[in-house]
C-alpha cells in the first residue's frame, strides 16, 4: 500500500534526516496511536466515569464489591505460575549449558521446545481434555495403578490455568535463558569447576546472576500475556472463582458495563505496570550498554 | 553412570509425557466417533468428523476461508507500513529512537483485553465491528512489534559497505535499495511476515469482541465447539491451528539468522 512511498523516499539515506525518517515512521506511528493509545486511554478514563459520564470511583467500588476474590484468585494464579515457569527455564537452560551427557541434552533441547507457537486457544483445549476428570492424565495414572478411580479429581479449576500456562510459557522464557547462557564466558564456570564447585553451585551462584536481567524480561513479557489472555480461563475454569479477564468479557457481553469492565482493566494494567516498570528499566539499562 | 541414565531417563520422560501426552490426547480425539466414560481410550474410530469439517460451505471451511484472508491482509497491512519504519529505524539518524522501538512493543506489554473492548465499542460507531476488516486492523496493531522489530533488524543487519559499493558503480539509491538492501534483507522480512501470519492466525480475544457475530474464525470455532461439549470438532480445529504453528517451531532457525537475532530490540 506505501510500499511505493517507501522506495521513492529510500534515497533520503544520504540525506539521513530526522523529518524523512519521521516520515517512513508515521503510517506505522499512526496505526499505534489510533488503535492502540487512544482506545487505551479511553479505557483508562473510563474506568473513572459513570454512566452519565461524570468522573466517580464507582466503578471500582463495584468491581471489588462483586470480584475482589477473583482479583486475588488472579494475581495468585499469575504469580505462581510465574514462579514455575521461572523454575523450569532455569532448570532448562541450565542443563543445556552444564549437562555433560551430549544425549541427554540433545533429546531435552528437541524436546522442550515444542508448545512455544502453540496457540493458547489450543493450549487451553488441550489441557480441557487431559486434565478432566475422565481425562487421558488420570486414565493413565489409574492403568498404572497409582490412582484409584473412586478419588480421580478434575484438575480444571485453578489448577489447570496455572498447567496450562507453565505448559505454554516455558518454553518462551527457556529459549531466551538457554539463549543468554550459551553466550556466557565459560572461564568463569570452567574456573569454579577446577575449584569443585558442584554443577547445582554454578548454576545458581554463577550462571543465573549473569543471565538475571534475560530471565526477568521473559518473566515479565510472560507475566502481561498470562494476564491478558482470556481463552485459557474461559475454557478451563469460567465458573467463580475465576480471572478477571474472564469477569470482563462477561461484564460487557451480559450487562454491556464498560465501566467495572474498564476499571477491571484499569487494575491489571496497573499490575502489569509495576511489573513492565521493571522491564523498560532493564531494556534501557541494556541499551545504554551497547 | 547406570544410576544417572535412570534418573534422567525418568525425568525427560517426565517432560516428554508433559509436552506430548495432551497432543496424544487431542490426535485421539480428533479420530473418535465415539469416547465417554469409563472408556480409557475411543471406542470407535472414524474419520465422520473430518467430513463435517471439511464439508464445502461448512462453518469450518468458511472459518478457515475467513482466517486466512485475515492473516494474508495482517501481513499485506503490517508490512506495508513496517517496511518503511524498518528502515528508517535501521539507517536513519532518529531522536528518540528506542522511544519508538518500544512504542510499538506496547500493544504486546500492556494486558490488551481492555484496549479490545474499546476497540470494538469505536469500531461499532463506526460500522467496522463484524466486518473483517476490522480484524485486519485489530491484529496488524498487535502484529506490528514483530514486523517493526524484526525488519529494523534485518535491514540492520545489511552490511552498509555491499549498498555503497552499488552507489560507486553508479547505482542510484532507489535501484540500490531493490537490487541489494531488500534482497539482502528478504529472509528477515519473510521471518517477520510468517510470525505475523501466525500470530493474525492464532489471535482469539480480539476477534471475539470486534469479530462478533459475523466473522466465525478458526480460534472462535475451535472455542464454540469445545463450550459445546464436541471435542472431535474442536480437536480437529486445533490440528488445523497446531501444524502451522509447529511446522514454524521446527524451522524457525532457518528464517531467522543469528546476525538478525542478535540485532533484535537494539
Amino acid at each position: 500500500m506505501s510500499e511505493p512511498a517507501a522506495a521513492s523516499r529510500a534515497p533520503a539515506r544520504d540525506a539521513g534526516g530526522a523529518g524523512t525518517g519521521l516520515l517512513l515512521l508515521a503510517p506505522a506511528l499512526l496505526m499505534v496511536t489510533a488503535l492502540f493509545l487512544y482506545p487505551l486511554g479511553y479505557s483508562l478514563t473510563g474506568a473513572f466515569r459513570g454512566v452519565d459520564g461524570a468522573w466517580t470511583l464507582a466503578n471500582f467500588t463495584k468491581s471489588f464489591e462483586l470480584y475482589s476474590r477473583d482479583i486475588g484468585f488472579t494475581v495468585a494464579i499469575i504469580g505462581l505460575s510465574t514462579l514455575l515457569i521461572a523454575f523450569f527455564s532455569i532448570a532448562i537452560g541450565g542443563y543445556l549449558t552444564l549437562g555433560e551427557n551430549r544425549t541427554a541434552v540433545v533429546i531435552l533441547r528437541w524436546l522442550y521446545r515444542w508448545p512455544l507457537f502453540i496457540p493458547f486457544i489450543v493450549a487451553g483445549q488441550l489441557m480441557r481434555a487431559f486434565l478432566a476428570r475422565n481425562g487421558m492424565l488420570n486414565n493413565t495414572l489409574m492403568a498404572m495403578g497409582v490412582l484409584d478411580p473412586a478419588d480421580a479429581p478434575s484438575l480444571l479449576d485453578w489448577r489447570g490455568i496455572v498447567i496450562a500456562f507453565v505448559w505454554k510459557q516455558t518454553p518462551f522464557v527457556a529459549l531466551l535463558v538457554a539463549g543468554a547462557m550459551a553466550t556466557l564466558d565459560r572461564s568463569t564456570i570452567e574456573a569454579a569447576r577446577n575449584l569443585g564447585a558442584g554443577r547445582l553451585r554454578i548454576l545458581i551462584e554463577i550462571v543465573v546472576p549473569q543471565v538475571r536481567q534475560t530471565l526477568v524480561v521473559g518473566l515479565v513479557l510472560s507475566f502481561v500475556t498470562m494476564m491478558s489472555v482470556l481463552s485459557v480461563p474461559l475454557m478451563i475454569n469460567a465458573q467463580s472463582p475465576t480471572m478477571i479477564t474472564v469477569d470482563m468479557a462477561f461484564r460487557i457481553n451480559a450487562y454491556g458495563d464498560y465501566g467495572v469492565a474498564n476499571a477491571l482493566g484499569f487494575l491489571s494494567c496497573a499490575l502489569t505496570g509495576a511489573v513492565a516498570w521493571i522491564y523498560l528499566r532493564h531494556g534501557i539499562r541494556e541499551r545504554g550498554r551497547q | 553412570m547406570k544410576l544417572g541414565w535412570i534418573i534422567r531417563g525418568v525425568l525427560l520422560g517426565a517432560l516428554a509425557v508433559a509436552v506430548f501426552g495432551p497432543l496424544v490426547n487431542m490426535l485421539l480425539w480428533a479420530v473418535a466417533e465415539r469416547w465417554y466414560f469409563p472408556a480409557k481410550l475411543p471406542i470407535e474410530y472414524g474419520f465422520s468428523y473430518w467430513e463435517r469439517v471439511f464439508r464445502p460451505r461448512g462453518n469450518a471451511m468458511e472459518s478457515l476461508f475467513n482466517s486466512v484472508v485475515i492473516a494474508g491482509g495482517t501481513v499485506a497491512l503490517c508490512l506495508a507500513v513496517a517496511l518503511p519504519a524498518g528502515y528508517a529505524l535501521a539507517r536513519l539518524r532518529l531522536p528518540l529512537r528506542s522511544l519508538i522501538l518500544l512504542a510499538f512493543l506496547l500493544p504486546q506489554a500492556v494486558p490488551n483485553l481492555a484496549v479490545y473492548i474499546n476497540v470494538a465499542r469505536i469500531f461499532y460507531s463506526l460500522g467496522l465491528n463484524g466486518t473483517i476488516a476490522g480484524v485486519v486492523l485489530v491484529h496488524t496493531v498487535h502484529g506490528l512489534l514483530f514486523a517493526v522489530w524484526i525488519t529494523t533488524a534485518a535491514f540492520a543487519a545489511v552490511d552498509r559497505e555491499l549498498e555503497q559499493a552499488a552507489r560507486n558503480m553508479g547505482a542510484g539509491p532507489l535501484r540500490t535499495f531493490f537490487t541489494v538492501t531488500l534482497p539482502l534483507a528478504a529472509p528477515g522480512i519473510l521471518a517477520s511476515a510468517i510470525f505475523v501470519f501466525l500470530e493474525s492466525l492464532d489471535e482469539f480475544t480480539g476477534t471475539y469482541f470486534v469479530g462478533v457475530p459475523d466473522v466465525m474464525t478458526l480460534p472462535l470455532l475451535l472455542y464454540n465447539a469445545s463450550a459445546g461439549g464436541n471435542y472431535q470438532i474442536a480437536s480437529i480445529t486445533a490440528l488445523i491451528l497446531l501444524i502451522p504453528s509447529i511446522g514454524f517451531m521446527l524451522f524457525v532457525e532457518r528464517f531467522l539468522r543469528a546476525d538478525v537475532l542478535a540485532k533484535m530490540g537494539g
